[in-house]
């Protein structure tokens, strides 16, 4: 115990502030206003695989280390799309996960977002579309935001989950001004 | 028979070191197999192509103390070729494969889809028919599970997505209160046609899609890629881009075992060891981006050696990292060792005892927390692993601390390579120019990625066109035997068993 507590001191806060929102990710706008209402700075995002080759799931995995610190962002994972407010959807959508993503897509409450990650779910990426991928997340849901990258870093996904929430440059430059809480500067 | 008795008919393969090839008549198969598996042989792969005239060829790769080596197997479409299972219980599902994407059956009974769910017509094969038939819109299917009856017995369906950020699959538990009777894996739902794609793009530039079929595994697919071409093409790589590719894929192994135990402390309940890995491990990619180009090397090994060499004070920043990481790793080891929390959670949990392993084929990293002391960069070196000569980790467990053990082993050791590599490196070219291989070579490239050994398989066709490309990820061995491990362990320590073998969803399903 002696050990752990010692190395949580020495360690200290890790936590780097937050990029500003990108705007030039997003591809829809119908509801941005109307979300940010309902939410405010707070978001529960479902992510779903839809085929990916596991990197983007990398680079989500480190939007919660210390360093990106999501939660402190009022961002956070939950596990059911019941849950969330919006879809984080990776890969292209192989044929076999198209029922289970609309199944997913129908599950989460009105309104919702959904943000398209990486080359593959900007594009199709280098699968593409075949007898067994359907290409680009759009091409079986409806997308609000496209954050390419292959994989995107965790900085360009935080950019890009932002510019969802967010309605203008200068709504989006108050708000990263007011996400870097005073605890986050600490 | 010994295996010395087909000795005269072996013939040398390019790509991994040591490569040997058979062609064998249909009456030959069986027996064959039978005198590998006397001679304790284990099964790496098992694909089917089209050899010249089309024929059908299944191939089979097989390991043991006298190298891989290549089986191959003329077939026809009519008749039904004799399966594997009962010798390598791992080749059942490769069959079933094979039957979905080339049409070739075997005669083992368990002849249902595994690759193949409703979404496109049986009557397609994707690896052999140039058209592709009109699809119908995507539906749920039914899919045979074995059902366990009794008194209280009931079923639990996970998936394909699942609670957490990890790749979509589905298990199916059957229970009696708590405890597991059984669990049955259901894949194939990241199918987005891998081996069909690879025949669309040029062989001097697919080695971009070879680093995804796994992110997580990339720099082993790619070079396992690169292996197989150079060979084919007789192209020597610089020696300086053995270094790097070596360091390249130290560096994946040790991302990969940072995050592994990260979420196993946090499966255990322990939140402290996440954050303290989850930052190591940023900490690392932070320092390869700065060394190589980027956080995770998807485009570094290119035909040839490396796209990139080291930066300028990229030794430095990686050295200096691998230093802390090694100081770190060892003071988080000592707080894991010593929580009896998450000693709990571990020991005993999830089992595989090394007899079951051998039996089953266990291969990589859990098959070595179980006694199965294989590792192709010791027991099948390449350069520069030849003059490395990295400490082979094994353990007998067979538990969840086993394969916690092993990361832990094998982080540390992977440290000292890279310290190691990073003093002896040879200066000099990081990449030598590379020509298309002649139509109808074969070529095989093996390397030990961070789960186990990754296999390509490459056949060139005309033009600087791909006629067939296989890759193999250790997944397909292991999958099988995560379906023992939890066995009478309870529904809740599932996601710790499952995590603590870290298998692969895209790799597998391809």
């Amino acid at each position: 115990m002696l050990k752990t507590l010692k190395q949580i001191a020495s360690i200290g806060i890790v936590t780097e502030p937050a990029p500003p929102a990108d705007e030039s990710l997003r591809v829809r706008d119908a509801l941005q206003e109307q979300i940010r209402s309902v939410l405010g700075r707070a978001l529960c995002i479902r992510h779903v695989d839809a085929g990916s080759c596991n990197g983007c799931e990398l680079e989500i995995h480190a939007l919660n280390n210390p360093v990106y610190n999501l939660e402190g962002l009022g961002i956070r994972f939950v596990a059911s799309p019941r849950h969330a407010d919006m879809l984080l959807v990776t890969g292209p959508v192989s044929r076999h996960m198209v029922v289970a993503l609309r199944r997913a897509y129908d599950a989460t409450p009105e309104p919702k977002l959904v943000v398209a990650l990486g080359d593959c779910g900007c594009t199709g990426g280098i699968f593409g579309e075949s007898y067994a991928s359907c290409g680009r997340v759009a091409n079986v849901i409806p997308v609000d935001v496209a954050i390419p990258g292959c994989p995107p870093s965790p900085t360009r996904i935080l950019q890009g989950i932002l510019a969802a929430l967010h309605t203008s440059r200068a709504s989006a430059a108050g708000a990263s001004e007011t996400l870097d809480s005073p605890a986050r500067r600490a | 028979m010994p295996l010395r008795a087909w000795d005269s008919r072996f013939g040398s393969l390019p790509g991994a070191p040591g490569l040997q090839a058979i062609r064998v008549s249909r009456e030959e198969w069986r027996p064959l197999a039978q005198d590998l598996l006397a001679a304790r042989f284990r099964l790496l792969a098992l694909w089917a192509s089209r050899g010249a005239n089309s024929e059908a060829i299944i191939h089979a790769v097989f390991f043991g103390e006298r190298g891989a080596l290549l089986v191959s197997m003329p077939v026809t479409p009519e008749e039904r070729y004799v399966g594997l299972e009962d010798l390598f219980p791992a080749a059942s599902r490769m069959q079933r494969a094979i039957a979905d994407l080339s049409g070739l059956h075997s005669t083992d009974e368990d002849n249902r889809p595994w690759l193949r769910h409703a979404s496109w017509p049986a009557g397609f094969r994707p690896l052999v028919d140039a058209e592709v038939p009109a699809l119908a819109e995507p539906v749920a299917d039914t899919y045979a599970f074995v059902s366990v009856e009794g008194d209280g017995v009931h079923e639990i369906p996970v998936g394909p997505i699942h609670a957490g950020t990890i790749e979509p699959g589905h298990f199916r538990f059957s229970v009696v209160g708590e405890k597991v009777l059984r669990l049955e894996e259901r894949l194939g739902y990241v199918h987005k046609g891998i081996e069909r794609r690879f025949t669309e793009l040029p062989i001097l530039e697919a080695h971009r899609l070879a680093a995804r079929v796994s992110g997580d595994s990339a720099v082993a697919f790619s070079w396992a890629y690169c292996q197989a071409l150079e060979g084919m093409s007789g192209v020597q790589i610089p020696a300086r881009a053995a270094w790097l590719r070596a360091l390249a894929l130290e560096l994946e192994r040790i991302a990969n075992h940072l995050g592994d135990l990260g979420a196993l402390g946090n499966d255990a309940g322990f939140a402290f060891g996440l954050a303290q890995f989850s930052r190591l491990k940023e900490d690392l990619l932070r320092a390869t981006h700065d060394a190589l180009g980027a956080r995770y090397l998807m485009g570094l090994i290119v035909p040839g050696g490396t796209r990139l060499d080291l930066s300028e004070g990229g030794a430095d920043r990686l050295r200096s990292c691998v230093r802390t990481l090694t100081k770190q790793v060892s003071e988080l080891r000592a707080i894991y060792d010593d929580h009896e929390g998450v000693r709990d959670r571990f020991i005993g949990a999830g089992t595989v005892a090394p007899p079951l392993a051998t039996r089953l084929g266990l291969i990589g990293l859990a098959g070595r927390a179980s006694g199965q002391a294989l590792d192709l960069r010791v027991d099948l070196p390449c350069e520069p692993y030849t003059e490395l000569s990295p400490v082979k980790v094994c353990h007998n467990e067979g538990d969840v601390a086993a394969r916690v053990a092993v990361r832990f082993d094998e982080t540390l050791e992977s440290c000292a390579l890279v310290e190691r590599i990073l003093a002896t490196m040879p200066a000099g070219a990081h990449i030598e120019h590379v020509q298309a291989p002649a139509a109808g070579s074969l070529g095989i490239g093996l390397i030990e990625g961070w789960r186990g050994p990754v296999l390509m398989a490459l056949e060139a066709g005309v033009d600087g066109s791909i006629r067939r490309c296989h890759p193999h990820d250790p997944s397909w061995q292991n999958w099988p035997v995560l379906e023992h491990a939890i066995i009478d362990n309870i529904v809740p320590d599932f996601p710790l068993i499952n995590k603590s073998f870290n298998l692969a969803y895209s790799g597998h399903d391809l």
